[in-house]
């Protein structure tokens, strides 16, 4: 080992380091990894419901109002048509006709959550509370996180409106505001699925 | 919102002459983005909270030791005071020591000037990060003032005992501990997020992934775990709050709820906690050895897959736990199984590290002594564990004292070795000073002579059938023997001298601040990125336009063939 001439480092020749170039934006990583947190607690909420669910003979327990499934059914697809309408949304951005998509998602948004919320007061009529059984408790609690969401992505829906009216509104944020928006429409058909049905 | 340039504009956001430029007083210690001074808020955050954690360890050990004894400057320990000191220990040693220290203050320090980056990707999501921190170190310390006192249902706090105030005896500071866990999470979330866009996005020019010191490795992938874990332990924490305050009845098995839910919920997150903090102090010591070894670190790629590995593993052990809890024991069986294989990957490790030692010059300095005796204690806490990973034997040892003094022999490496390890490291570099060798010495050993002591008898006290959650051993006939009791003071009197060296470290740790021997740029002649600054580094940033590097080779380039000095630094071409 001694005798051998030191090994020649082929980087000890150089040529001038590579820039930085990140091979993913900041922002849409960061999203990413929020959104991956966020899919990861959603986890916990729905396999928690999922257990005890497991622990009943019958579920909804007996003596508890029913989900309206079908009307629930017609506001997913509401939804869902948000996300393709973001989606346009952001195609047309690089043209600079994001503006009415853009409106026509935050509408469908927001029709959602009111749908929801007129809902919850009919099943609060019915008897239907966090109080009155895991059933009610864990509806309330995964739909009622789920609505939280969405509302925090209106709000993300809004502000990209702001800066998009002020011209400011860079593609890599758009991206990453976008996909939290998805985030939370595609959860919804799974939350759907597992609570409702 | 950051801008995406930010992160990679180093070059031209210095150029427009705001380098170095003087901050005011709020800037600088109020409410820095700059990511030196965010670690060193996290840090004294960390440690205070550490001082108030090792006062409770002492109340409720001179409790056991001399029972009803009215503890010197903390009275009487009534039975409510023991369990809610010993619950406020757990928990502040894991989420308000381990956690800020090892990844909040060591990640924001090191990161951005190992990988040559001026700064996080979102200095404002940083600062926001530490702020929302620091509210949940206030709540918590708010909870011990409140009627009835703090949360004493445990740092696992398991329902019902948790759930209902008539159990746990503290109605307001059993909720108000679970909003600051919640609020502690999200503020190591935004800080998480941070970590990994800027080991991804702002490397130096020509650092690739295989370039990357393995402490910024094991601090990302270690932020990842805890992104990855802790969405299920929020989701119950919820649930906890609603059974406790809405009267709901997620975890009560009298109205349909399952208790063992929230123990899976828990452990989901609390199993891979260990090595949320682990692999950053066992990333310290691999930055370390190299150095005072003056021997390139033996198997880097091994040694950053096996903790990725290990990261990977820890997602399915968790109800290793659950063995007594009336879990399948089938189930227990496959938990056996992945416990005792996690073992595999950690032993690679420590092996690596002797390997890096072998033939090495080694010099014992302080960071090299915290480093070592991190790996010897740490190799005792994990053969200890095999025991209780193998469901049969754990039947018997289960809430013994042998777990407690198992889980001692992994946490105190972690949270306290590995800190001093990272501390008088670096100290040149956080503050421009050495620390003193010889009183580092002196608190060396008489910190990790004592450690031992303590938790050495604590294994032999739970092999005879201490329960952990005991106030008063004298109450049982088979326990109360002056064999076990004799352990027990002996315990107690190692804690005291323990407590006492640290004394020292504080003084040392004051007085080097201000009057240690200024140190050089590159005290220690080591190869990474973050001896090529100035030591007491000026302002926001960390380079000059003309001084900022690039890489062109591997981290560990020590004995360096062909070069007149031993070592090869990252940036010289």
């Amino acid at each position: 080992m001694t005798d051998a001439p030191p090994e020649r480092d082929f980087r000890l020749v150089h040529p001038a380091p590579r820039a930085r170039r990140p091979v993913v934006p900041s922002e849409v990583i960061a999203m990413l990894v929020f959104v991956f947190t966020e899919v990861m607690f959603f986890g916990g909420l729905v396999s928690a419901h999922t257990i005890t669910r497991s622990n009943w003979p019958m579920w909804p327990p007996p003596g508890q109002p029913r989900l309206p499934i079908e009307a629930t059914a017609v506001n997913t697809a509401v939804l869902l048509a948000s996300a393709g309408l973001l989606w346009l949304a952001g195609r047309r951005h690089v043209e600079g006709r994001a503006r009415a998509p853009l409106l026509g998602a935050m509408a469908a948004g927001g029709f959602f959550v009111v749908a929801q919320g007129y809902e919850w007061v009919g099943l609060v009529r019915e008897g239907l509370t966090m109080q009155s059984s895991t059933h009610g408790a864990f509806f309330y609690l995964i739909v009622g996180t789920h609505a939280l969401h969405v509302l925090a992505g209106l709000g993300v829906l809004v502000a990209l409106r702001a800066r998009l009216a002020a011209g400011r509104l860079s593609v890599d944020e758009f991206t990453a505001g976008r996909i939290f928006w998805y985030f939370v429409v595609v959860l919804w058909p799974v939350l759907y699925w597992r609570v409702y049905l | 919102m950051s801008h995406p340039e930010h992160a990679h504009a180093d070059h031209g956001h210095a150029a427009h002459g705001d380098h170095h430029h003087e901050m005011s007083f709020s800037e600088k210690y109020l409410f820095p983005t700059d990511h030196k001074y965010i670690a060193k808020q996290y840090m004294l955050t960390g440690m205070i909270m550490a001082v108030a954690a090792g006062f409770f360890a002492y109340a409720f050990r001179m409790q056991l030791a001399f029972p009803g004894m009215s503890v010197p400057f903390f009275g009487v320990v009534s039975p409510t005071e023991y369990n809610s000191l010993v619950t406020q220990h757990g928990s502040i040693m894991v989420f308000w020591v381990a956690m800020p220290v090892l990844i909040a203050a060591f990640g924001n320090f090191l990161i951005p000037l190992m990988i040559g980056a001026d700064d996080m990707v979102f200095p404002r999501l940083n600062r926001l990060s530490y702020q929302l921190f620091l509210l949940s170190a206030i709540l918590v310390v708010v909870g011990w003032f409140v009627p009835g006192g703090g949360f004493g249902g445990a740092w696992t706090s398991y329902p019902p005992l948790s759930a209902k105030a008539e159990y746990s005896l503290t109605p307001a500071g059993s909720s108000i501990w679970l909003a600051a866990v919640a609020v502690e999470f999200a503020a190591f979330l935004l800080g998480g997020i941070n970590f990994v866009v800027t080991a991804m996005n702002a490397r130096a020019p020509g650092m690739k992934w295989h370039d990357v010191p393995i402490v910024v490795w094991f601090i990302c992938i270690a932020s990842i775990l805890f992104m990855a874990s802790v969405g299920p332990l929020i989701a119950g924490a919820i649930m906890l709050l609603f059974d406790q305050q809405l009267g709901t009845h997620f975890f009560d098995p009298v109205a349909g709820g399952d208790p063992i839910l929230w123990q899976h919920l828990f452990w989901f997150f609390g199993h891979p906690e260990v090595y949320v903090v682990l692999l950053p102090a066992i990333g310290i010591c691999a930055e370390i050895i190299p150095v005072f070894a003056r021997k390139k670190l033996f198997g880097y790629r091994a040694i950053l897959y096996t903790g990725i590995a290990t990261g990977v593993l820890s997602f399915f052990v968790w109800a290793h736990h659950q063995f007594v809890a009336g879990i399948d024991p089938r189930m227990a069986n496959v938990f056996t199984i992945t416990t005792v294989l996690i073992s595999i990957p950690i032993a690679e490790m420590v092996f690596l590290y002797i390997a890096t030692l072998y033939g090495g010059s080694i010099k014992f300095s302080v960071p090299m002594l915290w480093a070592l005796s991190f790996i010897f204690c740490f190799l005792i806490g994990g053969v200890t564990g095999i025991f209780l990973g193998a469901s049969g034997a754990d039947i018997y040892l289960h809430d013994t004292y042998f777990v407690v003094a198992h889980f001692h022999y992994t946490f105190y490496p972690i949270a306290i070795i590995g800190t001093f390890a990272g501390v008088t490291h670096w100290f040149p570099k956080l503050f421009g000073r050495y620390m003193d060798e010889k009183l580092g010495q002196i608190h060396f050993w008489g910190t990790v002579l004592s450690f031992n002591l303590i938790f050495i008898p604590l294994f032999f006290t739970g092999l005879a059938g201490d329960h952990r959650r005991i106030y008063n051993y004298n109450n049982f006939a088979e326990l109360g023997t002056p064999d076990l009791q004799w352990l027990r003071i002996l315990a107690t009197v190692a804690l005291v001298i323990m407590l006492i060296f640290q004394v020292l470290f504080v003084y040392n740790f004051i007085n080097s601040i201000f009057k240690g021997k200024l140190a050089p740029t590159n005290p220690w002649k080591a190869t990474t990125l973050e001896w090529t600054t100035p030591s007491a580094q000026p302002g926001h940033g960390n380079w000059t336009p003309e001084t900022m590097p690039s890489v062109y080779r591997g981290p560990y380039e020590y004995s360096a063939p062909g070069r007149d000095d031993d070592f090869h630094p990252q940036n010289v071409p």
